[in-house]
């Protein structure tokens, strides 16, 4: 039987933080044990992890991270964050608030520096009548905006930031985590779906003010249910735009996928052969927007064109 | 509960099989460990293509990560080997040999210490005559020097047997370029004019050259038991433990190390490696070879530190542990490693420098997460 983090106090979580083996969570394929000393770590990830699976200690795990106080005197007048993986701390400290994006971050590099069991995208995947929509774009694009406001409007997360890619199956491998939004993102994502409730807001970071919210319920009970491809879409945040779907050549989507793979250089001859045919089963299209709802009409008016159960179907360039 | 006697990551090297009964938490540890040491790719190597470890005895998540390093690991070799062939293109009219020396090497010589193996950067070397025109020749070719610092370039161009690394401009590789294997101030002195006349041409290239099958191996030793950086230590001796591993007891290369070595004044090197060699991965020496490179061995007082310096250089820690004593250990290998590449006052006066951060130009390497903050 699966016993799920929030059936635990916050004292217990923070007490397992702290243990020498960690708290032990199930996050998409990966087995993680993370372990912090740290207060404000503990109750963000008490909140934002509250639907994930604990396991136990003898199975295998994928990462075990940490977040504490890097060893310097400075912790007493200024104190930082770092992230450490197996003993090795891959990053330079963050200032000392800044412990759970940190440990966001560094789960992120986790999967895009090492999973090379898949080909990874840079980009955000939700799930529609079993129907992936993968929404690869460089930072800045409105990627995040858009991805969040389609969870409150029937998709079903994947991932906000990381596409897994399997290379035998070409499917969609889920691995919801904590939906990141930054500055603007979150007033508007505030308003659109008032119900969302935000973790604490993190000022002051390279990019601004972050703040997450956790993966919706959905996301988690399919975790194990893999998406076919359906739509390779390249989003753009325009003020002022009206909103715009275009059609895009198969080939100019391969090179925008190949452009946002962190791994690609990695599988090589394989990875082209997996994005030709990624762009084969998809319908590909570039969108710019300004308005959220009209957007969310768009994108849903695609998954409802797109009914039957054959993958890779529907509008097509 | 954790087995803290039994250093997991070099079981699965020394002995593969016994992983069989192992629980998650076994192969969790020995993942860790392998990662920590740079040496996913030679786990995966050995399990998954020695043994075929069947899936029943492997947890599926491992099963998927030892391929993703099995895969980086075989990007990474046909990088290497396409690199090789641009060095050849570049330097063709050196008018000289060029050795390519260690990971390198082995696979453009297909050798099984490729295997499983990452490649950090390139090592060649080239005979000091030809020094400044190779590193001409490499400049416009798109390699270029990596160290801004005036200090560092002139550590690197009085005092040590190797230019700046440099760095192609598109490609990213990174090429050390040597002279000679140890430091012109090193106490010992191999000749590297030795090692040129010895190497031999690799077919199908202009310049390129491998070293000896003996050279190699001599050259790998002393790397690894000369250094200041033990970072890569056992995945080093791994690297050694394939290159011997598979040689008949009376192979003649057994009888040529000693000779060789002492050629080469390499000795100390040789014995050091057979004898960690044997102790960490139990690899089969000949009595012979053994007995023959211990008459380069130290005196009782010094062997029996070093013997358990490298043991704590040559261990990985059970993870997160960092365990003083071995932090000890290699802070004592920085400083011999040092002392053994130069006179004491030089010594003191770079340690000093870089004590003081002197060396420094306004540069941070260690890397941040920008690239998801976005």
């Amino acid at each position: 039987m699966t016993v799920c983090l929030n059936e635990l106090s916050l004292p217990d979580v923070k007490r397992r933080l702290n243990s020498a083996s960690g708290l032990r969570l199930q996050m998409g394929p990966f087995t993680t044990s993370v372990q912090t000393p740290l207060a404000n770590v503990a109750s963000s990830v008490h909140q934002l992890y509250a639907g994930y699976p604990l396991v136990a200690d003898e199975v295998f795990t994928d990462f075990s991270v940490s977040i504490r106080r890097p060893a310097s005197l400075r912790r007493y007048w200024n104190p930082q964050v770092t992230f450490g993986l197996d003993g090795q701390e891959p990053f330079n400290p963050l200032p000392g608030d800044q412990g759970f994006p940190l440990l966001e971050w560094g789960l992120n590099w986790c999967v895009y520096g090492m999973c090379h069991q898949y080909l990874i995208l840079h980009a955000a995947v939700l799930e529609r009548g079993g129907r992936a929509l993968i929404l690869p774009a460089p930072s800045g694009s409105g990627k995040s905006t858009l991805c969040a406001a389609l969870l409150f409007h029937g998709w079903r997360l994947l991932s906000d930031e990381l596409t897994l890619i399997c290379p035998r199956t070409g499917q969609l491998v889920p691995n919801p985590r904590p939906v990141s939004l930054k500055n603007e993102s979150i007033r508007v994502i505030s308003e659109l779906a008032p119900a969302v409730h935000f973790g604490s807001r993190i000022e002051e970071t390279t990019k601004g003010v972050v703040a997450h919210f956790a993966a919706p319920d959905n996301a988690l009970a399919l975790v194990h249910q893999r998406a076919q491809p359906g739509w390779v879409v390249m989003p753009k945040y325009r003020a002022g735009s009206p909103t715009l779907l275009q059609p895009m050549e198969k080939a100019r989507a391969l090179i925008h996928l190949a452009e946002n793979a962190f791994n690609y250089d990695i599988y090589g001859r394989e990875g082209f052969d997996m994005l030709g045919r990624l762009v084969d089963n998809s319908a590909c299209f570039s969108f710019e927007y300004s308005n959220l709802p009209e957007a969310i009409k768009t994108f849903n008016d695609l998954a409802d064109a797109a009914q039957g159960p054959a993958p890779g179907g529907g509008a097509n360039a | 509960m954790r087995p803290a006697a039994e250093d997991l990551l070099i079981t699965v090297l020394r002995d593969p099989a016994s992983t069989a009964a192992w629980s998650g938490a076994q192969w969790t540890q020995a993942f860790r460990q392998a990662r920590y040491s740079g040496l996913s790719g030679r786990m995966a190597k050995v399990l998954l293509h020695n043994l075929q470890l069947p899936d029943t005895q492997c947890p599926p998540a491992l099963r998927g990560h030892l391929q993703a390093a099995w895969r980086v690991c075989s990007a990474q070799h046909a990088e290497v080997l396409r690199e090789a062939r641009h060095i050849d293109r570049a330097l063709a009219g050196l008018g000289a040999p060029v050795v390519l020396l260690k990971g390198a090497a082995y696979a453009v010589a297909g050798l099984p210490a490729a295997s499983g193996r990452v490649f950090s950067d390139i090592d060649i070397l080239v005979p000091k005559a030809s020094l400044a025109r190779a590193e001409s020749l490499l400049t416009m070719h798109g390699y270029m020097t990596t160290e801004a610092s005036a200090y560092n370039q002139q550590y690197y161009r009085r005092w040590m047997h190797e230019l700046p690394p440099m760095r192609h401009l598109q490609r990213g590789t990174v090429l050390d370029v040597h002279h000679t294997i140890l430091p012109e101030t090193a106490r010992l002195k191999p000749d590297p004019a030795k090692l040129l006349a010895a190497a031999t041409r690799l077919p199908d290239t202009q310049v390129l050259h491998v070293l000896s099958p003996v050279d190699r191996l001599l050259h790998s030793m002393t790397h690894l038991f000369m250094n200041d950086d033990m970072s890569h230590a056992l995945r080093d001796l791994s690297d050694l433990d394939l290159l011997l591993r598979g040689l008949a007891p009376d192979d003649p290369i057994w009888a040529e190390l000693p000779a060789r070595a002492q050629a080469l004044d390499l000795g100390r090197p040789l014995h050091y490696a057979l004898q960690q060699l044997v102790r960490v991965l139990r690899l089969p020496v000949p009595q012979q070879a053994l007995d023959h490179a211990a008459r380069q061995a130290p005196g009782h007082i010094v062997g029996a530190t070093m013997a358990w310096v490298w043991s704590q250089a040559l261990s990985t820690p059970a993870l997160p542990r960092r365990p003083v004593l071995r932090e000890l250990a290699l802070a004592a290998l920085y400083l011999r490693g040092h002392w053994l590449r130069m006179p004491p006052l030089m010594l003191l006066r770079h340690l000093s420098i870089k004590a003081l951060g002197l060396h420094k130009n306004d540069q941070d390497s260690s890397e941040t997460p920008n690239r998801l903050r976005g």
